[in-house]
Order: structure tokens, then sequence, then C-alpha cells
């Protein structure tokens, strides 16, 4: 059986994981790494078992249809007023969200 | 006399809208078992007076003469995934939480997120006089087959309380099966609401994709997340999918399609019905307590006229592998809303940038299982990875839906087991997560089909010297948008399997 792709048997790498947390944006403390390291490496080999499907000629489903898939009237409703929008906010100022500057990063 | 909680849901409400008992009164039996059974951790959050105002809101209607909902006074328990606008809603997660400025609040449940609106179905459950008594416990983020992940503490099976109740919804399944509420919502992304209602013996339903409004669940895994009831018997939690079905306008993955008649789907005969046999749903790594139980409740239906046909789903071996890489894609993708910027915990140590704030916050408020799977969604979602993982998987997906597409030309509806094993011990795969996962082989493929699927009892394990007697549960699955059937054959599942009525776990 011709294979639709490439198996990728390849190791996980501390490099791989720092850089996935990166893109991810989670800073992962020291033993947490190693952890995910050979979880993801697993895991990873278990579903590599894909790759010998041949899937060459089957189509993607993202999602299966939504039958009606209903629009409602495109009428103006009331929305969250500030207030409200604001009121869980860890800190706010100025009647928006306030975080650090990060305009020169 | 019955105790009133365990009556079946329509019953409750009928003896309310007859004034036999008041709402106010329903609600206090509730609280004060929800209070008695504390130890179990089914709630993260107890709305004792919500709930007895709701209460008495409903006694006031009555009194003028207005007419009563479906739910009339009924207690109700909602899992922690579904936005109330009068309780704090925290996933189980430490990211839903936080402490203020002033130094109040802190790292536990009640100091979580409070909402600004109601998700539909909980808006629908109040249109109906239901009465909501809490919010239940869950794993974080809906990840989990064990209650274990909960970042404020697992929920205990009410059978044997050194044994999981299964999960995610293992909260809304404990608070159903212990009689602390009549019924309550859960969600089900991979088998969060079918596998916790069989290892606590009561029925779970996971409506068909686009069912039910999704408004205000917190998304995991969009493609696949739908909101489901519990109930302790098919018809309640029939009653209970009535009330939340239905378009919305603020879901417009919520299919047009008119909600069934599922409640009087109970009391229509099975006689004919076809009901397909996978064989992959019967081998290795099956309890062979739990096949014996699922053999016996079909060879039950065959007695009442249905007839059994073998049929092949071959890609279900599969499903894991696709189900791990779909659900935890999407669930990097929902999970970047949670920052620190706009609501929840935040990790702002002094000069910090807006990198170090997400990485801390996000670092500090997701436990372990989150974290892996966001890691893992990150990684088969990044360049040079997608086509291998995730384009394959969504192929895999066609290829598992197709299998239940044959599967319906020939059979009106599938049986199968819920789970392959009966309630098992805390510890036994939490240091594992392939074992985890693998707990959920047989809830997967519908969840990513779309199909509709419903766990209903069917018998009790023997007891042995190592364990006592536990609930088995039936699956039944059926074509997308054909709960009726679903319905009709539970119905008849626990009328054959228990002609004495629900057994209830010790209390």
């Amino acid at each position: 059986m011709m294979l639709a792709c490439a198996p990728l048997i390849m190791a996980i790498t501390r490099e791989t994981v720092l850089h996935v947390a990166k893109l991810a944006r989670l800073e992962l403390g020291n033993s947490e790494i190693d952890r995910m390291q050979k979880d993801l490496g697993s895991i990873l080999e278990y579903v590599n078992s894909l790759s010998e499907l041949d899937t060459s000629s089957v189509a993607e489903t993202a999602q299966v249809a939504v039958l009606g898939a209903p629009l409602r009237p495109d009428t103006v409703e009331p929305g969250l007023v500030n207030a409200v929008a604001l009121s869980e906010a860890p800190r706010s100022a100025g009647g928006g969200f306030a975080v650090p500057a990060f305009v020169d990063e | 006399m019955s105790e009133i909680l365990d009556l079946p849901i329509p019953q409750q409400a009928d003896k309310v809208k007859n004034g036999e008992i008041s709402a106010v009164a329903l609600t206090e039996r509730a609280l004060s078992r929800m209070e008695a059974q504390s130890g179990l951790h089914a709630f993260l959050h107890v709305a004792r007076d919500a709930a007895l105002a709701a209460a008495a809101a409903v006694d006031r209607k009555r009194a003028s003469g207005a007419p009563l909902g479906k739910l009339s006074g009924v207690p109700i328990a909602i899992k922690d995934a579904l936005c109330t606008a009068d309780a704090p809603t925290t996933c189980a997660s430490k990211i839903l939480t936080r402490r203020n400025a002033d130094g109040t609040g802190g790292s536990g449940p009640e100091s979580g997120w409070r909402p600004p609106y109601d998700a539909t179905v909980v808006a629908r459950l109040r249109a109906a006089d239901a009465v909501l008594v809490g919010k239940t416990n869950m794993d974080e983020f809906a990840m989990g087959s064990s209650g274990e992940n909960s970042a404020f503490g697992p929920m205990k099976n009410p059978w044997d309380p050194t044994r999981t109740a299964g999960g995610s919804s293992g909260g809304s399944a404990v608070a159903v099966a212990a009689g602390m509420a009549a019924g309550s919502l859960g969600s089900d992304t991979g088998g969060s609401i079918r596998q916790p209602a069989a290892l606590c013996g009561i029925v779970g339903v996971k409506p068909s994709y686009g069912r039910v409004s999704r408004y205000g669940l917190v998304a995991f895994a969009s493609s696949l997340d739908q909101v489901g009831p519990f109930a302790r018997d098919a018809r309640s939690a029939a009653r209970l999918l009535e009330v939340i079905s239905g378009v919305d306008g603020h879901d417009s993955t919520c299919a047009d399609v008119p909600v069934g008649a599922y409640e009087a789907a109970c009391d229509r005969p099975v006689k004919g019905l076809r009901i397909g046999i996978p064989e992959e749903y019967f081998g290795e790594g099956l309890d062979p307590a739990v096949a014996a139980s699922v053999k016996a409740a079909i060879s039950a239906l065959e007695k009442e006229g249905c007839s059994v046909h073998p049929v092949a789903l071959p890609h279900t071996k599969h499903g894991i592998a696709t189900y791990y890489i779909v659900a935890t894609a999407e669930a990097s993708a929902n999970l970047a809303r949670f920052d620190g910027v706009r609501f929840g915990l935040r990790v702002e140590p002094p000069r910090a940038d807006l990198q170090t704030l997400y990485g801390k916050t996000r670092d500090a408020g997701f436990g372990p299982e989150v974290k892996r799977r966001i890691l893992l969604g990150t990684y088969v979602l990044s360049s040079g990875y997608y086509d291998a993982y995730y384009r394959q998987a969504q192929k895999t997906r066609t290829l598992i839906k197709q299998d239940f597409d044959r599967a319906f030309t020939q059979v009106d509806a599938i049986a199968a087991p819920t789970s392959p094993s009966t309630a098992f011990k805390f510890g036994e795969k939490a240091d594992d997560p392939l074992a985890m996962y693998l707990a959920d082989i047989y809830t997967l493929p519908a969840s990513l089909a779309g199909i509709a699927g419903l766990s209903v009892p069917c018998g009790m394990s023997p007891a042995t010297a190592t364990q006592p007697a536990l609930p088995v549960g039936l699956q039944l699955l059926a074509p997308a948008f054909e709960e009726e059937r679903l319905f009709t054959l539970a119905a008849a599942v626990e009328r054959l399997s228990f002609p004495a009525g629900p057994v209830l776990p010790p209390r």
C-alpha cells in the first residue's frame, strides 16, 4: 500500500517543546518541560499510526455540515456596556483593559 | 413515601404544578442532599440563595394562576463550563479565578469568573421554570475522562468513592446519580457526557452536532462540542433535551431543524427497529462483565422484536489518534483567549512585558493536561507538521464518518458498550495520558461523525472481592437528528434491564 505521507518517527527534543511552548505562550518550569517532552513523544508516536492510511483520494472534514446553517436578521441588538465588559478585568484604566506597555517591544 | 427527588422529572414538575409540594420545599430537599453528600465533591458552587429565590418565584407564579413551564420547580445542576450570570464559572480551572487588586478573592472556585450573560441552554432552563441549584465539578476545560484534572480536586463515584465518576462532566453525573439534582447539563466533546453517565449508572445524551446551542459554553473543540442532559431515566432526559434544543440566533452552528418529540418517543414500541452491532466495539480491552451486560441488553431488545445485524465500522481503531489531533488543534486555538488581559487570572510581575504576562499567566493558570493538549495542538498545526497530522486527521475523520453513513443505510441504530470498563480507581490511569485517552475509544467516533449518542444503564457488573457491583452503560447511536430513536430504545432498555425501576447507589 502506498503511504499517503512519510511516517513521522521524529523524536521530540527539548528544543521542540520550548519552541512549541513559545508559540503557545506558555512559560513552562524545568521539570514540566521534561514531562511534556516525554508525554508528547509517546502521544505523537501513537498518533503517527494515521500515516499508514492511504487518504490520497479522501476529502477533509473540518466540521460536519450544519443543517440549515441559520442566519439571524441583521438588526442592531444591545451589546455589553463598557462598565460590564470591564467588570472582570484584572486591571483597567481609562475605560479599557490595562496591559503593560508593548509598543517598543 | 418514596423520595420525591428520586422520581422522574415529569412527575416532579407535575407535583409542583398541582401543589403537592412547593418549589421551595423541593429545592430545600435538593440543597440538604447536596450538603449531606458534599464529600462526593460534585459541586464547585452551591447556588443556595439564587435557587431558593428562583423556587419562590415559581411558587408565586403558580399562586398567581400563570401557567408553569415544563420543568416547574425541578432542581437542575449545571456543568461549570456553561455561563451563568448569577454564579461563578470556572471550567474547574485556576485561569478563570482571580485575586482582586484589593487582595480579596483567591484561587478557589468561589473566586471564579462572573459571566455577564447566561448560556442559551441555561436561559432556556430558567424560562421552563427549572431551579438551578449549582455548578458542577469537571475536568479542567472538559479535558479528561476521570475528573482528576479538576484544579479543585476530583468528584467521587457514588457507587464507590474510591473510584472516579468518569469525565469530563463527572460532577453533573454524580449530582444526578446521588440524587442531589433531578437532572443536569454537561458537555460532550469526545464522550464527556456518555462515559460518566455509564460509570455512574444514569442516562446521558450527546445530541447531534447542531442540535443544541453552544452559546455560553466555554469552547474546547468547536467542531465537536455539544451540550446535553443527564437524568436517572430516559423520559427525564428527553424532557430536558426538548427544553434546551432548537435554533438560536446566537449560535450559527445550531441547526434550524424541528425539535423532536423525545418524551413521546419513550412510549413507542421498539418492534421492527434494526440494530447494528459493530464487532470493532467488542474486541480486545473490553471488560468481560461489560460485554456480558451489553450483550444481554441487546438480546432483550431482540426478544422485544428488534432485529440485530452485524455492521462494520472499520476505522474505529483510528478514532483516538484522529480525535487527539483534531480536538487539541481546536483547543490550542480556543484557549488562546485565556491571556490574562480581559478576565480571570493575571500574573503580572513588576515591569513585566506583555509576553511575560501571557506566558506566566498561562503557566500558572492551566493544569498539566490542559498544557499538554495546548502544546500538542500547537505542534500539529505548526509549520511543517500541518499536512502530516492535522490534514491527515481531517481525512481520517471523513473515513470514520463514512463508516457510520454506510452502517445507517442498513440499520436504524447502533448498540455497543459506552466505556470499555466500569468505574476505575483514582490514580489508575492518571500518570499515563494515553491509557486515559483509551477510556474514550467507544465514544470518540460518534463525536467525530457528529451523530446522536446516548448512554443508558443496562446492568450491573457482578461484585467481586476487589470491587462492589458497578453500573454498566449501553451506548446507542443514531444518525444525526434522529434522537427520537435513541429515546425509544433507551426507554425499552431500562424497562427490560431494570424492571423494578432504576437502581440507586448506596446513600
